[in-house]
């Protein structure tokens, strides 16, 4: 099914909009992940604006998509499209990491609403997923299964145990999605622990690869659509993405992994933000025919 | 001397592996992962009675722990098994993050446990899982003393909301010489035999052991109390303490190391309300070896002469002192 313009832009819109709530959030915490935040954010946009089946008010839903962040340090993403959906205010982010407050600085399942698996120990997510996918299945719902993994993450051997069980149980309910941008906490990826050719080890592994850009919201639709179709294993988009997306002194920087902006850097970033909003509206305007 | 009673013999494997089908006829929820030790472990005949609901997930242990996690949260109760080694030692994070933090019913039910899985050796005789579960928030820990209670624990811990761990050996068992029909509940210890000079607290297959030296210290006019506590999280505090309070001292057994097992959470709560001449009976500090079970048993210090000296030693008072006239019947 084609996505038309309207669409997309609606999901560029939404992505800034989260973009400005992760720095927002990630300073005022004091701590945690930006960069990789950043990296997944036009991921979880598609997923939770275009895709999942859910429903903020009833997060116990039966029928619904469940979505598990692996990556669970990038959980500011994952925060602010849970929020930006009505799952609970959107106030809420500016209390993430502070005592007392249902935003950890992992997710925790069972504390924020809309989060279903514990995060922050890398590799455990795709498990999980196993297990609600053949739960799923044994009740016979329609549910699907989503888990979206780091490429650092991939180094870890829970991964690729999961992989293996995931194929061989013939999970064409679960979907992963893999937030390549090349960078982990003390290098590029290929550096410290090289994992390419990672497209490869995951067809190897009896998955279904699809690549796309990361930051298409397009090419991530289209391809978690076509997901649906694939019969008899699971499949993963190898989404190649850039660490820090959307700020330009984050993006492909190692060191924006897990600090939070200052004030002024924060000044800084919505400067970019509201220039690329103009420049979003612009742009779409000019592509409809809109009089400006 | 008494006729030795005939005791029943019973592997609780099999106890666990009966109480899993029953559980599973009554439960369409229930279900069972192993780490292809199915045969071992019992579950096997479970997933030929209920092939969708049994997965056997091969040599991976810490994945089939986070797979038990996510069928939890998506409305299973699953019952997850292989060697104790295993269990807690490949999965421990696992079981740390996304079991225990999310505070999920997931039943670890780990066979093999202790010195006396004998000829594999040290890497299966698995003598710290004990500690390493009483160490996470929210995880009951429970070592059934025969295949009756295993059933019992089994059946007990379908119902518990969250995290739960059962540990047995891999020996036959006979079953302890109570009346039926069994009273069993979790976070409770049973005093098996009364006593005033001393009292014995096994946790698992180590109460028989406890019941034999209360026999051998009769002979000696020293009358040992014995309780059964199978329930190591959460320890029945107020059977300690009573036994602090009404006996010389305490020994406890276990075939564990004597870190971080049933004598550190007896120690603890002693050594908090009424502290108490305490002795540790398990493996001290030290890996196994391969070797025949009931040899090992004697080289580490396991049996019931070992458990009888500590208590002898406890009831003579400390080094140095009198001997403490005999025992009142």
């Amino acid at each position: 099914m084609p996505y038309d313009d309207a669409v997309i832009h609606e999901l560029e819109v939404k992505s800034l909009a989260a973009r400005r709530l992760i720095i927002d959030a990630v300073h005022h915490a004091g701590s945690g992940h930006p960069g990789g935040s950043l990296s997944v954010i036009d991921i979880l946009v598609s997923l939770y604006f275009a895709h999942l089946h859910h429903d903020p008010r009833n997060p116990d839903w039966e029928m619904r998509d469940r979505l598990i962040l692996s990556k669970g340090h990038s959980c500011p993403a994952q925060y602010a499209c849970l929020a930006m959906s009505g799952y609970f205010p959107i106030a809420d982010l500016k209390t993430l990491r502070k005592a007392g407050s249902h935003l950890q600085g992992h997710p925790a399942r069972g504390k924020t609403p809309g989060v279903e698996f514990n995060g922050g120990s890398e590799a455990q997510g795709l498990s999980g997923a196993v297990g609600m996918a053949l739960a799923i299945r044994l009740d016979k719902r329609p549910g699907r299964v989503f888990c979206v993994l780091g490429d650092g993450e991939c180094q870890e051997g829970q991964v690729w145990e999961a992989a293996m069980a995931a194929a061989h149980y013939k999970l064409e309910n679960v979907t992963a999605i893999l937030d390549r941008n090349g960078l982990e906490t003390d290098g590029p990826t290929e550096e410290i622990m090289a994992i390419e050719p990672i497209a490869d080890k995951w067809r190897a592994f009896g998955w279904h690869v699809i690549e796309v850009d990361g930051h298409s919201h397009r090419q991530i639709l289209e391809a978690l659509d076509a997901a649906k179709e694939i019969r008899g294993r699971p499949t993963i988009l190898i989404a190649k993405t850039v660490k820090g997306k959307g700020v330009s002194f984050m993006e492909g920087s190692l060191s924006w992994h897990g600090k939070a902006p200052s004030e002024g850097e924060v000044v800084k970033a919505t400067t970019e933000f509201d220039l690329y909003e103009k420049r979003l509206r612009q742009s779409y305007e000019e592509k409809v025919g809109v009089r400006p | 001397m008494t006729e030795p009673k005939k005791l029943l013999i019973r592997n609780p494997r099999d106890a666990y592996s009966q109480a899993l089908i029953q559980l599973g006829q009554e439960n369409p929820n229930v279900v069972v992962l192993d780490a292809d030790l199915a045969l071992s472990t019992k579950t096997k005949r479970f997933g030929t009675l209920f092939p969708d609901r049994f997965f056997d997930m091969g040599i991976q242990e810490a994945n089939m722990m986070g797979v038990a996690a996510g069928l939890a949260c998506a409305g299973k109760i699953p019952y997850v098994s292989t060697f104790a080694a295993f269990a807690t030692g490949m999965t421990y994070n696992v079981i740390r993050q996304s079991i225990c933090y999310a505070d999920l019913r997931v039943k670890i039910v780990a066979t093999h446990g202790g010195i006396s899985v004998g000829g594999d050796g040290a890497t299966h005789q698995m003598l710290e899982d004990i500690g390493l579960m009483r160490a996470l928030p929210g995880m009951t820990v429970v070592a059934p003393v025969d295949s009756t209670e295993m059933e019992h624990a089994v059946k007990a811990v379908a119902a518990a909301q969250g995290p739960c761990y059962i540990r047995c050996g891999r020996a036959d068992v006979p079953e302890l010489p109570v009346e039926e029909p069994r009273r069993f509940e979790l976070g409770k210890a049973q005093v098996f035999r009364p006593g005033t000079d001393v009292t014995l607290i096994g946790t698992g297959t180590m109460v028989f052991e406890c019941i034999e030296a209360a026999e051998r210290l009769d002979e000696e006019r020293i009358d040992a109390r014995v309780v059964s506590m199978p329930t190591v999280k959460p320890l029945d505090v107020a059977t300690v303490i009573a036994a602090a309070r009404e006996t010389k001292g305490i020994v406890t057994a276990e075939e564990h190391s004597v870190v971080n097992g049933l004598g550190s959470a007896v120690a603890e709560v002693l050594a908090e309300n009424h502290p108490t001449r305490l002795a540790r009976i398990g493996a001290q500090d030290t890996f196994g070896e391969s070797g025949d079970p009931a040899i090992l048993m004697q080289k580490y210090g396991l049996t019931a002469a070992d458990i009888a000296a500590r208590a002898r030693a406890i009831v003579a008072g400390p080094p140095g002192a009198k001997r403490v006239p005999e025992a009142k019947r």
